[in-house]
């Protein structure tokens, strides 16, 4: 086994990395959205509540999972977990350290080459004069999706794919320090400023100047009115819930990696907390500050609201930059795609680390191998998502590793380090070299709390009620009428509740059923393939 | 904005802009104290 020789250069570059590690297109795109969609003010305090409750003792718990793992040469979560417990079969869990990295990445590399894309666009002006529904419009002939074919893809979206993925090939292989690090001391910066400076044009919008029909505060006051009757609503909660799992990254073996680079007594306490905290910063000063506010001013509230979501990134802003002239919309356009770009790309490495790590620790491979290895499999799993785009596959790859395989492995690990382990062993994990006094409520919360709420996040996404309806749900399954499941559910998407015809064929062509069963189909036998992989890295390791 | 909306606002705000602030100096003045 090759012992890892590698180390962070400053501890401002590793806090900066792990920033950028949960700084994501989350930030700027899901976060408003789902707030938007919850009611606005309702949804600001459950989220705040689960970000001091669940995000980050989370933090904290991978932290020290990472940093108690890396003393054993461990900087992948399958020997990490494995020292949690007696039993061999802990490191199992670790799988999804693995698979969720890999496969998340797989996707997410193709969006962060959007903003590429898009930014090369901003630049050459090519949304300059186009109405709304050209730019709308525009977003599907980049993708080439605009095709009624069943393989769809455009050259343009293929090249900055390529630049994109080999981009981070190369930051991957120049190691942690001048890698990895050099990447988040360069775009954590520059997206702090391309984002203060869109939150400051975007709040100072005012209804008559550069074509706003409202005033953007409006936008504002509708995210931050409180309404503390969303406190009982458990829809409320779990999108409140998901949603700090989402931004934090929390769930995926990337936060474990990189704390297993830390000696035995650096500081995680203080580290954790700085990252956690910038990432809020991040997410709820400047991404709640920019698209809502910007939106609101030209589209109007009730717009915001019918039709706020991810594709807004996309379709709806460059349309609303052009309002501000052509050198400010270049300007404007650079500044949102480029620290989208960046968000991205700090995410798209910390996904390519554990899995490079794990090749490197448990098979000796060298870096430059590991890197090549993740590049070509990273290659595959992204092909269905670029070339069957519009029929499912990529959202299958959203729901299943990006959604639900992180509430499976936070509920699984936090049980690990609190009952396991054992959560006077885990504190004082927490606390060793600790530059800040974590206060002591917080070993209960980790202990009872944390593992509850991820329970209760995880039966949530299990049988989540259509409409979010659990009143009516609970009705309907007293009265003998059974529980309405969501199409969006676990249990929905498994049995495909709403869809009328699953047949897999039809008029002789594949219908999306089947490309959704093929990519599930994909994704279990990526994650059997990790779990092989595990059991022969352990089975050397015993041998040896 | 109405005034709860903004209180509400520059409570978050101004806890979390000035926890990350704390937090970015001691890591600094630590640091440089090494």
């Amino acid at each position: 086994m090759t012992a890892s020789k590698e180390n962070w250069g400053s501890r401002v570059g590793l806090v900066l990395a792990m920033a950028g590690n949960a700084v994501g297109l989350g930030n700027f795109l899901r976060f408003p959205a789902q707030a938007v969609q919850n009611g606005g003010g309702a949804f600001i305090i459950p989220y705040l509540v689960s970000f001091v409750l669940m995000g980050i003792p989370l933090l904290w718990i991978e932290w020290a999972i990472g940093r108690h793992g890396g003393k054993f040469g461990h900087h992948s979560t399958p020997g990490m977990i494995a020292r949690l417990g007696k039993s061999h079969l802990w490191k199992y869990v670790g799988i999804f350290g693995i698979f969720t990295n890999l496969t998340v990445a797989a996707y997410y590399c193709y969006i962060e080459s959007w903003t590429l894309g898009y930014v090369w666009h901003s630049l050459m002006q090519t949304f300059e004069g186009m109405g709304a529904p050209q730019v709308a419009a525009f977003f599907h002939t980049y993708l080439g999706n605009d095709r009624n074919t069943l393989l769809n893809v455009s050259p343009q979206a293929l090249f900055f794919f390529g630049v994109t993925f080999f981009l981070n090939l190369w930051i991957l292989s120049r190691g942690l320090s001048k890698g990895v690090e050099m990447a988040a001391k360069i775009g954590m910066p520059l997206l702090i400023i391309f984002g203060v400076f869109l939150a400051v044009r975007a709040l100072t919008l005012e209804a008559g100047d550069s074509g706003a029909q409202f005033d953007a505060l409006a936008g504002l006051n509708f995210l931050w009115e409180p309404q503390f009757d969303s406190l009982s609503n458990p829809k409320v909660w779990l999108a409140a819930a998901g949603q700090i799992f989402f931004t934090l990254s929390v769930g995926m073996g990337s936060i474990h990696c990189y704390a297993a680079y830390l000696r035995e007594n650096d500081d995680i306490a203080l580290n954790g907390a700085s990252a956690g905290f910038m990432n809020e910063f991040v997410e709820v000063v400047l991404g709640g500050s920019i698209i809502i506010p910007i939106g609101v001013a030209y589209l109007g509230l009730d717009w915001i609201q019918a039709n706020v979501g991810f594709s807004m990134g996309f379709q709806t802003m460059p349309t609303l930059f052009q309002n501000w002239g052509p050198f400010l919309a270049t300007i404007a356009g650079l500044a949102w795609f480029g620290l989208l770009f960046f968000a991205g790309i700090t995410s798209s490495l910390a996904m390519g680390q554990p899995v490079m790590a794990f090749l490197q620790d448990e098979f000796g491979v060298s870096r430059q191998r590991s890197t090549n290895i993740f590049g070509a499999v990273l290659l595959l799993l992204v092909l269905p998502c670029i070339f069957l785009y519009g029929h499912g596959a990529f959202d299958e790859f959203d729901f299943w590793s990006g959604t639900f395989s992180l509430v499976v492995f936070a509920l699984f690990e936090a049980v690990a380090f609190s009952w396991v382990f054992g959560i006077d062993k885990g504190w004082a994990e927490i606390n060793r070299g600790a530059d800040l006094k974590v206060p002591h409520f917080f070993k209960y919360v980790i202990k009872y709390v944390t593992p509850f709420f991820l329970l209760a996040v995880f039966l949530g996404s299990l049988v989540s009620p259509a409409g979010g309806d659990w009143g009516g749900a609970f009705s309907s399954l007293f009265a003998g009428n059974g529980w309405p499941f969501d199409s969006g559910s676990v249990i929905g998407k498994l049995f495909f509740i709403g869809v009328d015809d699953t047949r897999w064929f039809i008029d002789g062509e594949p219908s999306s059923v089947f490309i959704i069963a093929m990519t599930r189909t994909l994704l279990v036998a990526v994650f059997i393939g990790v779990g092989i992989a595990i059991h022969y890295a352990f089975k050397k390791r015993t041998q040896e | 904005m109405t005034t709860s909306a903004l209180i509400t606002m520059l409570i978050a705000w101004s806890i979390i802009g000035t926890l990350v602030v704390r937090f970015f100096i001691k890591i600094l003045t630590i640091k440089s104290e090494q």
